[in-house]
């Protein structure tokens, strides 16, 4: 399977094909966004394992959970906003609450909604998500990531979102990376400072690395792509050599990767950190590069974070 | 089939049974508990394909209480169904109980989804229904409805795609007992014409007596017949049906049961 220039779509909908060969149980819940993740592909092979519910975002999670108390393995798409906010309670109680097995992916997450504008864009969903008891949260990087964590997402006796990149991606990772559900990622080994970075803020995080580099700077890059259950035992080992952190994500910083990190390190491990992400503000209309330079998604400010941080540990 | 002479007195045990289990807590859902009996007995003990000794029996049909604060009427019918043992009743909402206010599947043995939060019950049991469609299965998915509950949009949501989509494994109720938490149903929102609704939704419906068994065991027969449409069957019921203390009145949604109450209203169903 081609895992590079491509539509993380493309790599999403070849993978739910691929395993439905080899799980008989799978089958699509759709709210009438088939079109925009390309899930007409499967409807096309699977037609008898595709049930597109229309607009009806409650309803889709209900149905899924009644699919899942029968023994199929349903996977939903929507916007992630449709996906959390709109359906918390149904994901609350029928799912997560039922101990079904459903597996929900959101497209679109944060900023990357883009032109579809503020309406559309979550940056609490995350913070929604891991606030559910036994809910996994994971936000694939890349084709790569995206390939190898799908199985352990379908092994995984329990419900899963999967906070989805539609479109282009930065490639990061080397085809054969194994990369396991629940574990961290290190991208860059460095000494001065933790970078944990989550979905389209990795790239982000690795060149503000390469610039701080430049300036002597030696900084650690973690993806954390799955962020509940969160990795606390790579973390604070990280944290422990170099006693500084910032985070990077594409989401609201309350509640979500930044406020994550936090919690492990309040008790495990304090030490100065900054969060980069978006500050208690909503989204608004845009291309990706406005909204990042907007809400101070870019390298640069990771990188106006770590010496921040870099100065209260030096004075502590 | 069961006669109606074996089906009443079915559900003038659950009937019982249901007082004492929610006198001994001291409260509970009274009203809407023993509105819903006479189709659980003719359900249990004459139409479902269950067997009590395989709850999780994979043919079995399915009953999901989308109302699920009627628990303590469906704790009283597993008990007598011997799902599990009857003292299990004393047990209702009592610390570490497997006897919830509302009605979870993973607590209670017999209980074939978790519910509570009104409309999703319904919207799963669709969803069990496709599962049934997709695997041509002979089993059937029961499901219970509140008039209350018929205010929420996921019922329509779900009634929508389940009419577009043929399901006809799905058999659903409506307890249709007029009144909800605040007062009566007309008032409030209104449910009216609940027939016309459904039967707009591309849904077989029946309107019927919920309190007459041989009304609802003739109704459900007439629902499996059906071929190309889910069922919907209104029950026109009443609210704490059985028992005078709380029989057609508005304040029984929840409410204060003594052991004396629950003595003097099983008393009057001898």
């Amino acid at each position: 399977m081609e895992l590079r220039n491509r539509q993380l779509r493309d790599i999403y909908v070849d993978l739910l094909m691929y395993y439905a060969e080899k799980y008989p149980e799978l089958v699509i819940v759709e709210a009438d966004l088939m079109k925009a993740l390309k899930t007409t592909m499967f409807a096309e092979k699977y037609p008898e394992r595709t049930v597109n519910v229309g607009v009806q975002e409650a309803n889709m999670i209900g149905v899924a959970a009644g699919l899942a108390n029968m023994g199929k393995l349903p996977f939903t798409h929507t916007f992630t906003p449709f996906a959390t906010r709109r359906v918390f309670d149904q994901v609350t109680l029928s799912v997560a609450y039922s101990k079904l097995n459903v597996k929900m992916c959101g497209s679109d997450p944060g900023i990357m909604a883009q032109l579809n504008g503020g309406t559309h864009m979550s940056l609490e969903d995350v913070g929604l998500m891991r606030n559910l008891p036994g809910m996994v949260v994971v936000e694939p990087v890349d084709g790569v990531q995206l390939a190898a964590l799908f199985p352990q997402i379908i092994e995984h006796q329990g419900p899963v979102y999967i906070r989805l990149l539609r479109q282009e991606f930065d490639p990061i990772f080397e085809d054969d990376q194994p990369f396991t559900l629940g574990k961290a990622t290190t991208i860059i080994e460095g000494n001065d400072i933790s970078i944990f970075a989550t979905g389209i803020m990795v790239k982000e995080a690795i060149d503000a690395a390469k610039l701080l580099k430049e300036k002597g700077i030696s900084a650690s890059v973690i993806n954390i792509h799955t962020v509940k259950p969160i990795d606390v035992e790579a973390i604070v080992n990280d944290v422990k050599k170099t006693k500084a952190v910032v985070t990077a994500e594409n989401h609201n910083i309350i509640n979500g990767l930044g406020s994550a990190i936090a919690e492990v390190l309040c008790e495990h491990y304090p030490v100065p950190m900054e969060r980069v992400g978006v500050k208690d503000h909503f989204g608004e209309v845009g291309k990706k590069d406005f909204l990042m330079e907007k809400f101070g998604l870019k390298a640069k400010n990771i990188v106006d974070a770590v010496y921040r941080v870099l100065a209260r540990k030096d004075t502590k | 089939m069961e006669n109606r002479q074996t089906l009443e007195q079915h559900a003038k045990d659950i009937r019982k049974l249901t007082l004492h289990t929610i006198a001994t807590l001291g409260i509970g859902h009274i009203g809407g508990s023993l509105s819903i009996v006479d189709a659980l007995a003719v359900l249990y003990f004459d139409q479902m394909k269950i067997d009590p000794k395989q709850p999780k029996w994979r043919e079995r049909d399915r009953f999901v209480l989308s109302k699920g604060h009627g628990g303590p009427a469906v704790y009283a019918t597993l008990a007598l169904k011997k799902y599990f043992p009857m003292d299990l009743l004393d047990t209702l909402n009592v610390s570490n109980t497997q006897l919830p206010s509302h009605t979870d599947m993973n607590k209670t043995v017999g209980v074939d989804m978790t519910t509570g939060s009104l409309g999703q019950g319904f919207s799963a049991a669709v969803g069990m229904a496709v599962a049934a469609q997709m695997d041509h299965a002979s089993y059937k998915i029961y499901t219970l409805i509140g008039d209350g509950e018929s205010q929420e949009g996921q019922i329509w949501e779900a009634a929508l795609f389940a009419g577009n989509r043929k399901l006809d494994h799905l058999i659903a109720f409506t307890d249709y007992n007029k009144m909800q938490i605040d007062g009566v149903v007309n008032q409030i929102n209104d449910v009216h014409p609940l027939d016309k609704k459904w039967e707009a939704f591309n849904w077989y419906v029946q309107v019927i007596d919920g309190h007459d068994v041989i009304q609802i065991q003739q109704a459900i027969l007439n629902a499996k017949a059906q071929k190309g449409k889910p069922s919907m069957i209104i029950l026109n019921t009443i609210k704490g049906k059985g028992a005078a203390f709380c029989e057609g009145k508005v304040g029984s949604h929840n409410m204060p049961v003594t052991k004396d109450m629950a003595k003097e209203a099983i008393e009057g169903l001898e």
